[in-house]
């Protein structure tokens, strides 16, 4: 954990990890000036890479699927299935070769494009709600945790050390198996519980590192109280690194909200998920290679996208590599 | 470095406690009535049926439930019996076999492999990022080991599972699809390689930055100007160096294997922890659930208390107070 003291910088020295450059970047919002300028170099460095774009190009596509679903289908989920039709491979290996059901038809008989098309909404949710609920508890925890410090640190850093010895999918898998509902709330809280101690860590190590800053002591001085310090002045300096962490590793709960699907004890039909459709398929995949080949590129492929915006995130913030 | 040890010994009890108290807690919300299940369509008699209550302790307040497990673990080695009678201990005596052979092969795998993909794409980076004196990335193995790397993170295991079991398994039959009959290597190879191939992008990049950074530092550039031959720099002089964190972070991998078998070993068919703690959960078997997390969260424990103490063997400039 980074528990290096005084990050904050005022000119726009190299520094030596992700982490503090990005608190400079936070400081520079504030302060305006010269560290500003690495958002501005990250960014023209970002814009130039083609990795970047096609993530972005990736994630855009999923979005609209998930928000929008009849931008790309005229069906709705579990619509117009008919057993006569079940498990129709595609009549062309082309998706856009203008046949009727361009990713063949599912066990129900459903269209399958449209089931994947409507797979999308349900990962994506979970993926965002998993990453703002554990962000809400490691912002929570950890600045209380680094900010009071003595006995409320040492209970906070225990608690943390429990849950981060339960591997998440473990945990989740237990959480549920216990839990007697299944749906989207559910999978949320289950994956939430176990998601947000190693950003815990990193918030507290970020707030122990600003938290003795000239600009706080002067707040302190000026009569500010603990909610206000740690709200206006620590909070904004502190949170850059944390918030970076969430939003590149939401590709990660993705898959292991797709992983509980298919062991069954996460979404249940008549939900539509890839991670359903892929638990579907799992028996009859050899001779219906297509149902499990659809869902998994799209899960891949969004997976994927978060992979590959981190690696690019990374390196243009990465001063190192100039 | 032995006080340093007893001190993380000692702290690592509350965590220990704390979660299986958890999951403790969580086991005995679980629905249902586990003796109930148990006798199926056939109603008990009361009488039984009060027996077997009495017989695992299920009428008792929770935390003395609890205090009476953790008692047995600590003093006896007795983590509890399941609903057929049968010690959970002996339940994961036997089976944990399985699952070490799983993570040996894929450690293996990882360690060879990912090392030699990390040190191809490293020297391939180093050559190039010469001029630019930067990690910046280069060369075609470079471009090509952490492109293949970060698709085989991004494939879901379960996908990679089956697809591994089709091709290399059911069509080219190379490998056993499932079982333990072949006995090690051989029916572990399959299912080790697609344990492995999640984390080999993360050991293959680790290999590569610490390699590059080594390349830059004042005792490779020492190295060369006295005019020692290339191979003899990298391997004696950069690729040590470079290693320390790489097999540290293996080290940590250990108990990522054990908790990571759940779904490979069930694909595979292999009668490892993972397979047992997931038939558990389906007939929500508690002492079983209970015993085997315990298990897990204390072999996590100690391949960490491990790999710190190791890290210090490995580097000399690291100091325990």
């Amino acid at each position: 954990m980074t528990e290096t003291p005084a990050i904050r910088r005022e000119r726009d020295e190299p520094s030596a990890a992700v982490p503090a450059a990005a608190t400079a970047v936070a400081g520079g919002e504030l302060g305006g000036g010269a560290a500003a300028s690495l958002w501005r170099d990250a960014w023209g460095d970002l814009w130039r890479r083609p990795i970047f774009w096609l993530a972005m190009a990736i994630m855009l596509v999923m979005s609209l699927m998930a928000a929008f679903p009849g931008l790309f289908t005229s069906r709705e989920a579990n619509d117009r299935c008919d057993v006569q039709f079940a498990k129709r491979p595609p009549a062309s290996w082309n998706p856009f070769s203008g046949a009727d059901h361009p990713f063949g038809t599912d066990v129900h008989g459903c269209d399958y494009w449209a089931q994947v098309v409507h797979g999308t909404r349900a990962p994506i949710v979970i993926g965002f709600a998993v990453t703002a609920l554990s962000l809400l508890i490691a912002v929570t925890l950890g600045s209380l945790s680094g900010h009071y410090g003595g006995w409320l640190d040492a209970l906070i850093s225990r608690i943390t050390d429990v849950f981060f010895g339960l591997p998440l999918l473990l945990g989740a898998l237990v959480v549920l198996t216990a839990f007697p509902a299944h749906g989207i709330g559910a999978v949320v809280l289950a994956l939430g519980l176990f998601w947000w101690t190693s950003m815990t860590r990193l918030m507290r190590g970020q707030v122990i590192a600003v938290r003795d800053a000239d600009y706080v002591q002067a707040a302190r001085m000026l009569g500010a109280g603990d909610v206000r310090i740690m709200v206006r002045h620590i909070l904004p300096n502190a949170i850059a690194p944390v918030f970076v962490f969430a939003t590149l590793n939401v590709g990660v709960v993705i898959g292991s909200e797709s992983t509980l699907d298919f062991l069954g004890v996460g979404l249940q039909y008549p939900s539509v998920s890839w991670g359903l459709q892929l638990r579907e398929a799992q028996n009859i995949f050899v001779d219906y290679p297509y149902l499990l080949a659809y869902p998994a590129i799209f899960l891949t492929a969004t997976v994927l996208s978060f992979l590959l915006l981190g690696d690019a995130v990374r390196d243009a913030l990465d001063p190192r590599l100039r | 470095m032995w006080r340093y040890a007893v001190r993380r010994v000692l702290q690592m009890v509350p965590v220990l406690l704390g979660t299986t108290l958890f999951i403790y807690v969580l086991v005995f919300a679980l629905p249902g009535d586990p003796i109930r299940a148990l006798a199926g369509e056939k109603p008990l008699p009361d009488s039984v049926y009060q027996a077997l209550r009495d017989h695992y302790h299920l009428d008792d307040p929770l935390l003395v439930q609890y205090g009476r497990y953790v008692f047995g673990v600590l003093f006896r080695g007795d983590f509890g019996e399941t609903f057929n009678g049968q010690s959970v201990g002996q339940l994961i005596a036997d089976s944990w076999t399985v699952t070490a052979q799983l993570a040996a092969t894929a450690w293996l795998f990882e360690l060879v492999v990912g090392m030699s993909l990390g040190v191809w794409a490293g020297l391939s980076a180093a050559r190039r990022g010469g001029r630019g004196g930067g990690t910046r990335r280069g060369g075609f193995a470079d471009a090509a080991v952490l492109g293949g790397t970060t698709v085989a993170i991004a494939i879901p295991s379960f996908v990679l599972a089956y697809s591994a079991q089709l091709v290399f398994g059911l069509k080219l039959g190379w490998f056993p699809t499932a079982g333990t009959d072949a006995g090690w290597p051989m029916s572990y190879l399959l299912p080790g390689m697609v344990v492995a191939a999640a984390e080999l992008g993360y050991v293959a990049r680790l290999t590569r930055t610490s390699l590059v950074e080594n390349m830059r530092a004042d005792y490779v550039r020492t190295a060369v100007s006295k005019g020692l031959p290339r191979h003899r720099v990298v391997v004696r002089h950069t690729l040590r160096n470079s290693l320390i964190p790489v097999v540290t972070y293996l080290g940590t991998q250990i108990g990522y294997f054990m908790a990571g078998s759940i779904i490979v070993e069930g694909i595979f068919n292999l009668p490892g922890i993972g397979h047992e703690i997931w038939l558990a959960l389906q007939i929500k078997e508690g002492p079983t659930i209970v015993g085997i997390v315990t298990f897990l969260v204390l072999v996590y424990l100690f391949a960490n208390l491990v790999v710190d103490l190791l890290y210090g063997v490995l580097d000399p400039r690291i100091r325990y107070d």
